[in-house]
């Protein structure tokens, strides 16, 4: 037997550099296409920023400031922020949450598919659909609420906004390996809108009760909103290295409770 | 249709025989459920083997063994004569799982040309919608297609990457009459150009109509192996339905009769052969009517097997 089945053996079965890469670009390809088709994907996420932008930053605040900032800059940060929380949450969790209770991921796993590729999908998903709604909120408030920011400015936010993606992708992945696939979204709201809150997304954080925004400083949302807003001049001049770490600290827990999922999910059963 | 490559035609001719899947002394619990226990099994190079067996019999938990998706709590599963979760194996192998959810929003091109993506040589997407029988369904998105349909894409992604080894776990489930013929057919064709399947169904006529082996499987353990016609042999009972004033145990110990049971003004009997039995009903009767024989369920077939090998069947399990 064993002459005959080293013959059958894998020898000369390798995959290239360039087909694994290859591979990598279409699975974030696909994993952006079927999201982008999926009306509640895309409403939840891009459009609720833009609605509380355009109702508090346009219609209702546009001439207000906020210390040297005007009320339309500083909702950009803060809402850009609520937006990239929204689209790495729901990016990568309830895809994954109904991926894995539904057997998909099952089928993915029985395939070659090298499993980083999957989560290097939803990563990339959201980091796209967060530049997506962080651009679309600049074009708002440049077009309609008279933002002016020096174009290198807008870039950093931009990049410090979508780089922020990162933390809650890794959240996301944690609640999407202990998510059941119906109720998934359910738990996604249950930590993003209170979070949200908390954290001086929709309301600015000097507006919040006391209490409220000693909680803030623990909590990751808190932490992007403030670079986001301390590259418009807006935030409260606390160290960027500080919030940069605890927010690298928080996706490396996130990282670790999703591991512990991946590894329960080798040995478990679905369906 | 399907083309194969040199390598894999020529080499699994020239070893032909060989084992390529395996599952060694293998038991599998689910926390207090025995899914698998201590199943030996193997499939060998360029065969179809089907694995025949009712809903819950452990058919899936052999596969997923296969795959590497699931570990055994003991014995050994190999494929390729290694560990199934090796990539190097994967990109040999190819899968139809049952699955709830499938990304709805992805064309069924979209989906072929992804899953193709992950093999080293896949055939061309022309081949698999023809294969597949989805060529007029290729810009289709999955989620506005019929089951039928769904169950084709799931069939075109296992083979789109040309493996050497298929698992096809109830392929047809869903299926009408005439997809189900048409899929055989395709089963047929990729054996013909050398590649080994590994299918579980819980249709005796399936299993008699593609495999070269039945392994039956019932509670989790190998009842039978054989050919089909070894199979058929063993398990070609017959139920008789009639209205008798005979009692239920006059009825149990006429000679063949396996079971019997009261089924509304009716009665039921199991028996492997219906002849000598009716024979004696008939005898022992003279006012028995409504009778009618049909062959046997596949439920029926197993207890006539499991009471061949003098086990008792433990029903509440």
């Amino acid at each position: 037997m064993s002459t005959a089945t080293a013959a059958l053996s894998n020898t000369g079965i390798e995959r290239s550099a360039s087909q694994t890469a290859e591979i990598y670009l279409k699975e974030a390809k696909y994993e952006f296409l079927k999201n982008l088709r999926l009306r509640v994907y895309t409403a939840s996420v891009i459009s609720f920023p833009l609605m509380f932008y355009v109702l508090f930053g346009l219609v209702l605040n546009s001439k207000e400031t906020i210390g040297a900032t005007s009320v339309p800059t500083y909702l950009i940060a803060t809402y850009g922020t609520f937006g990239v929380m929204g689209a790495s949450l729901f990016g990568t969790a309830s895809g994954l949450a109904a991926d894995r209770g539904l057997g998909w991921l099952q089928v993915k796993r029985a395939s070659p598919m090298p499993p980083f590729a999957y989560f290097a999908a939803k990563v990339i998903l959201s980091m796209i659909f967060s530049a997506i709604v962080v651009s679309l909120l600049l074009v708002l408030g440049i077009s309609s609420g008279g933002v002016r920011l020096p174009f290198a400015q807008m870039v950093t936010l931009l990049g410090t906004l979508v780089a922020g993606s990162l933390p809650f992708s890794a959240m996301g992945l944690a609640i999407g390996y202990f998510a059941g696939p119906n109720s998934a979204p359910a738990v996604i709201n249950m930590f993003y809108l209170p979070l949200s809150f908390c954290s001086g997304l929709w309301v600015p954080y000097m507006f919040l009760p006391k209490l409220v925004r000693q909680i803030a400083l623990a909590l990751p949302p808190y932490h992007l909103s403030q670079l986001a807003l301390g590259v418009v001049g807006a935030g409260r001049h606390e160290s960027a290295a500080t919030h940069w770490e605890l927010l690298l600290a928080f996706t490396l827990i996130c990282l670790g409770v999703a591991r512990i999922g991946f590894q329960r999910d080798q040995g478990k059963l679905y369906g | 249709m399907i083309a194969t490559t040199e390598y894999s035609q020529s080499t699994l001719r020239a070893y032909a025989g060989t084992v390529v899947a395996s599952l060694e002394a293998v038991s599998k619990n689910y926390e207090k459920v025995r899914a698998l226990r201590n199943v030996n099994f193997s499939v060998r190079a360029g065969e179809v083997v089907a694995l025949l067996g009712p809903n819950g019999a452990g058919k899936t938990t052999a596969v997923k063994l296969l795959l590497g998706l699931i570990q055994p709590n003991s014995g050994k599963a190999r494929v390729f004569s290694g560990d199934p979760t090796n990539p190097q194996n994967r990109l040999r192998t190819g899968a139809m799982l049952q699955v709830g959810r499938v990304p709805e929003t992805l064309r069924v091109r979209e989906h072929i040309d992804l899953f193709s993506s992950y093999y080293t040589n896949p055939l061309p997407l022309e081949d698999v919608l023809a294969a597949a029988g989805l060529e007029k369904l290729r810009d289709r998105k999955f989620g506005d297609l019929s089951g039928g349909q769904r169950q084709r894409t799931l069939f075109a992604l296992a083979i789109c990457g040309n493996p050497d080894l298929l698992f096809l776990d109830e392929p047809t489930v869903g299926l009408d009459v005439e997809a189900r013929r048409t899929l055989w057919e395709e089963i047929r064709r990729l054996v013909d150009c050398g590649k080994t399947v590994l299918l579980t169904t819980h249709y005796l006529e399936e299993a008699d109509a593609l495999a070269d082996r039945i392994a039956v499987i019932n509670q989790g353990e190998i009842i039978a192996e054989g050919a089909p016609a070894e199979i058929k042999a063993q398990t070609s009972g017959k139920r008789i339905r009639c209205i008798t004033s005979l009692g239920l145990a006059n009825i149990l110990n006429i000679p063949g009769v396996t079971d019997v049971r009261q089924d509304r003004e009716a009665v039921e009997i199991q028996a492997k052969e219906a002849e000598p039995v009716v024979r004696t009903l008939l005898a022992r009767d003279a006012s028995l009517s409504a009778l009618e024989i049909t062959s046997a369920g596949l439920e029926e077939a197993f207890l006539a097997l499991t009471q061949d090998n003098g086990q008792k069947v433990d029903r509440q399990n």
